[in-house]
This record gives C-alpha cells, structure tokens and sequence, in this order.
C-alpha cells in the first residue's frame, strides 16, 4: 500500500445490458489489466429479471455474464485478472451457481466466486412501510400508494464497500445486485487500497472515476460531438482508469485500439446524466464535480486531480418500477414528392379512424422523422425531406385498445395517399410499460450480505 | 454583436435522469464560457426546445470544466421505457442545443474546431 505502488488498472467492458458483447474481451486480450468491470443494469432493468424469476427461479440475473465468464474464464485466471459486475440481477445466488458450475466444469478448483445481496426490498415492502418508511416519490412527493399495488422490483442501490469485502475474502469473480455504475470502480479501490468509509476526498475520486468509466466508450471517442476527430470506429478502445492509491487517476484505453481519449472526450463523459454538479450523490459519499481538474498527459491519457468530497447522506436510493400500463408504437415510410403533407394525412387517417371506431388512448405519438422527431421547432420546415418516417404510438391502461390501434396501419398502405410503404414485421403489439419510481430509505434499515464460495 | 452557431463555441452531451435530460454545454476557451455563461440562460434554452420541453429548465454551472448544464425537466414523454418517443432518453438533445444560435461580440472568434472552419464545424449544422 506504499505511495509508490503502481497505479491499479480498472476497465469497464459494458456500458449497460446489450453494450458490446466483444468489448470485455478485447480488454482482457488487447492490453494489460488488474480489474474489469461490467455494468448490466439500467433503471427498468431490474423489472425484466424480476419477471423472468416469475417464470423460472433460477433466472432472474443477466445470463450473458454467465457466457462470458465461461469464455474468458481461462484468460482470467492465467492474467490474474479480477472481476466485478452487477450481473445479480435479482437472483445474485442464482448467478453464482452458474458461475460455480461453470468454473468448475473448466477445472478451476478453489477459484473464488463472490456475491453481494440485500439490496432487493421487494419482499420487505410491507415490514419497511409498517416501520415507517413512506417511499414516496423522490421526485415529486407523491404516495407511494399510488402504485403499491401494482410494483414489480424494489431495489436499493447500496455501497461498495460489500463489494470490496468480498474482494478482500479473495473472490476473483464478485457479483452484485443493484449497485450503482461507478460503484463497481471503487469497489476494488477499496479493497486493494483500504481506503477509509470516511475519507470523502478518496470516496469521491473513485466515484468520479467510475462515473467516466461507467458508459463504456462514451469517454473513449463514442457519442463525442467532434466526431470527424474519431478513428477506428470498428475497433472502439474501452475505457481504463490507472487510479493511484492518493485517489489521482489516468483515464486511458489499450495502445492500438481506435477511438480518442482526451480533455474533452473525457470532459463530456463527466456532464452525461448529472444533475447538480457540487452534490453528485452515491451511497458512498457525495461527489463535488466543480473540484475536478483534467489535463493531457500524453497521447490518449488524461489526468484527473484534485477531487473533493463530502460526507455520504444517511439514506439509500430505492429503484422501484411498476406497471403502468400497455404501449404499441408502429411505423410507415412515406416516400415524396410531397412526403410531409402525405405523412400528416397518413397520421390523420389513424387518430380519426380509431376516433370513429369510438377508440381514445390516454396518451398518442405522432412523429415524423426526417423532419422533427428529435429536434421538434429547431429543426421543423427547414428543408422539404425526400422521405419520411411517420411513427405512431399509443399508451394506456387498456391492453385491448393498445392491440386495436396495431391494426390500424397497415391498410394505410392502400387507403392512403401514394407512396406509402415500409410496413414490415407484422402489426405492433401491446407491450407493458414499467413506471419507474425513485424513493429513499434509511441505511441502518438495508442489511447487504456478502458470500464468497470456493469452486470445490 | 455578431450570430454564430453554438456548436462552433462549444461541445455538448445529453442524457436522462427519468422524464428530466440533462445537457452538458462545454466552451472551447474561457471567453466563449464567460459568453455563454451570460447569454445562455435557462429562458433562451426553454425558448429553444420550444414543445420538446413541458417543465421548468434548470441552469448549475462548472467553471472548472468551462461547463454549463442545463436541466430540461418534462422533455422525454414519460422517459425511459414509459415514453412513446425515439428520442426517449434525450440523447439528441446536446445536439439540439449546438444547433442554437449565439449572439457574440464582433471581436470574438472561437478556436478553429473542425476541417470546414469554426463556424461549420462538421459541415451541416
């Protein structure tokens, strides 16, 4: 734990579930590497697992993690290489199992697998509102009996220090539930630097670490605004974070691989989905991203200093979703001349066809791409589009009505205006929207519980 | 004064946080951030959006990164998997916002950013 113990190399190999299947293991091949972690979840995420559970309770965790521990399992144990995901789901046993299982089928005997739970309050919803805990919406206030009766998944995003506990038992693989994205970064710091749980300054560099890691290529060259600097788009480094033990860190990617890694590359990563910029809060501390210092240290490298921090609030974000109904979005290209004026009377002839059909939707969507679907009045009526996207759809309680308006399309085809096409893939069906619903909760009330098995 | 495109002062990015996108406005040096930190308010970016923005918007600055981030609440159709929209995470909407129009003193002129000049950047705007 000296000060002149090399700076431990942490990658990031998923930005969310269904980023880049080859990315992690192109980190493990491409380049040197302490730990990689795997980010799995958004907010709704947890809800699908939830229900696959419902339908086999052996799922409910993210089954590509599996696959890719079973196919990198050799490279990582050879490179020595650790794991840190929030595959869980909610069935983090469940995942580890598998993860046992395969591991052992590769004859890794005595190979650590580790988990953190506690952070699914589904079960307790009812224990934790009789002892006081209101769950109303973080956002506006609002009961939470609005929707307790129809809540799908309630998970508390928890600390990291769990996962770093499980790293400290030895366990070369750790899975966790619903922690939050920069978390699986400072976990490991943690563990390998015993950071204290109060020293704020250190809690926060790891945190802003993990925030730039956390959306895979988005500090690389991905989603940059000066896109024509970016090269070799088909081969994307991912990110890597070298992070000193006094909390300094370089934000960097495997030598040879394409994208760019730069102030400002790294500078937008640090504004996507931030709020308040001085109270940027976690389980584990709150963040102050006006402290944050970046400067070049070389090609593809960039230095992040000077990080301070704030004492961690006393309670824990809860994730909750719930249905809140059925949705159906559909789609028919409209060619020109005249594209737009076709497409609004294709549109029309929808709304007023269900309308005489006695048919009103709590919620509609009309869209014209090509002309304003992303940019509305900034970008309306500046140039007539040789074609357009008409994209139509309908939300509401009623799953009946949602699969009413699905057949409404594709007759435009022959009883619209000329040109109508693009009608593939069958009429749109009712899928269910999941609400989410942000709330607190007391800390003292969450009990994470880490388990570290040993592959027999 | 003089009116040139956002985009050639300045980069952006744009995400969610529920039915609210945020969007991150960085200057390229610290004159054009003194500009915008004056002239980009809260009112001109609502006036912007225009219909894309139902609530309030919210303005936090970051000096250090030369940043400005802007809080578009009620933009994304419910957001996530509720919202109808293609746009439902507002990634676009750091885009939108380059696509504004600045009005700057005469004498100031953005470092060059792109192949095609400062003021046409990637080309199209």
């Amino acid at each position: 734990m000296s000060g002149s113990r090399r700076a431990l190399r942490i990658a990031n190999g998923q930005g969310f579930w269904g980023d880049s299947i080859d990315a992690p293991h192109r980190l493990i091949e491409e380049g040197p590497l302490d730990y990689l972690t795997l980010d799995y979840l958004a907010e709704v995420t947890m809800s699908i697992m939830q229900k696959a559970r419902q339908r086999d309770p052996r799922a409910g965790y993210a089954p590509d993690f599996v696959e890719l521990i079973r196919k990198t399992l050799p490279a990582l144990r050879e490179r020595g290489i650790r794991v840190v995901a929030n595959a869980g789901g909610v069935n983090a046993d469940g995942c580890r199992r598998a993860l046992v299982e395969v591991a052992r089928e590769q004859g890794a005997h005595g190979l650590r697998i580790g988990t953190v739970t506690g952070d699914d309050v589904l079960p307790r919803l009812d224990e934790l509102i009789a002892s006081g805990v209101s769950f109303a919406n973080l956002d506006d206030g609002r009961p939470f009996a609005e929707v307790r009766d129809r809540v799908l998944s309630a998970n508390v995003y928890i600390s990291s220090f769990p996962g770093a506990d499980a790293l400290r038992q030895g366990a070369q693989i750790v899975v966790i539930g619903r922690s939050t994205d920069p978390g699986l970064v400072l976990a490991p710091l943690l563990a390998e630097y015993g950071w204290a749980a109060d020293a704020w300054d250190l809690l926060a560099a790891g945190t802003i670490a993990g925030h730039i890691l956390e959306c895979g290529a988005q500090c690389t060259g991905g989603n940059f605004s000066r896109w024509w600097e970016v090269s070799g788009w088909d081969h994307l480094g991912y990110p890597i974070a070298e992070v000193a033990p006094d909390g300094t860190f370089v934000v960097t990617k495997h030598d040879g691989t394409g994208g760019l890694v730069t102030v400002d590359t790294v500078g937008e990563q640090l504004v996507y989905e931030m709020a308040d910029p001085s109270r940027y809060i976690t389980p584990d501390c709150v963040a102050d991203f006006t402290s944050i210092r970046l400067e070049q240290a070389g090609p593809d490298r960039v230095r992040v200093f000077g990080i301070r921090g704030a004492p961690a609030t006393d309670t824990y974000k809860v994730s909750i979703s719930y249905l809140e109904g059925y949705k159906a979005v559909g789609q028919l290209t409209v060619s020109g001349p005249d594209a737009e004026p076709k497409a609004r009377i294709c549109a029309d002839a929808i709304w007023g066809r269900l309308a005489r059909a006695g048919i009103r939707f709590e919620e509609t969507l009309t869209e014209l791409v090509g002309v304003d679907a992303c940019h509305g009045p900034i970008t309306r009526g500046v140039a007539a589009p040789g074609e357009i996207v008409l994209r139509v759809g309908v939300k509401d309680r009623d799953r009946g009505k949602v699969d009413r308006f699905g057949k409404e399309l594709a007759p435009l085809v022959t009883t619209g205006p000329p040109g109508v096409t693009g009608f593939a893939g069958g009429r749109p069906k009712a899928t269910e929207v999941l609400g989410f619903w942000p709330a607190l909760i007391p800390k003292s009330l969450v009990d994470p519980r880490v388990v570290v098995e040993e592959v027999p | 004064m003089k009116t040139i495109p956002l985009y050639a002062m300045a980069h952006a990015r744009s995400g969610d946080k529920g039915d609210a996108s945020n969007v991150g406005v960085i200057a390229y040096d610290q004159r054009g951030f003194e500009i915008l930190s004056a002239w980009l308010t809260p009112d001109r970016v609502r006036a912007h959006f225009g219909e894309i923005v139902r609530g309030r918007v919210e303005r936090y600055e970051i000096p250090n990164l030369r940043g400005l981030n802007f809080i578009l609440h009620d933009a994304l159709g419910g957001g996530g998997s509720a919202s109808l929209k293609t746009d439902a995470q507002g990634k676009t909407h750091g885009m939108a916002m380059l696509r504004m129009l600045v009005e700057v003193p005469d004498d100031y002129a953005p470092p060059a950013v792109g192949p095609s000049g400062p003021l046409a950047p990637g080309g199209e705007l």
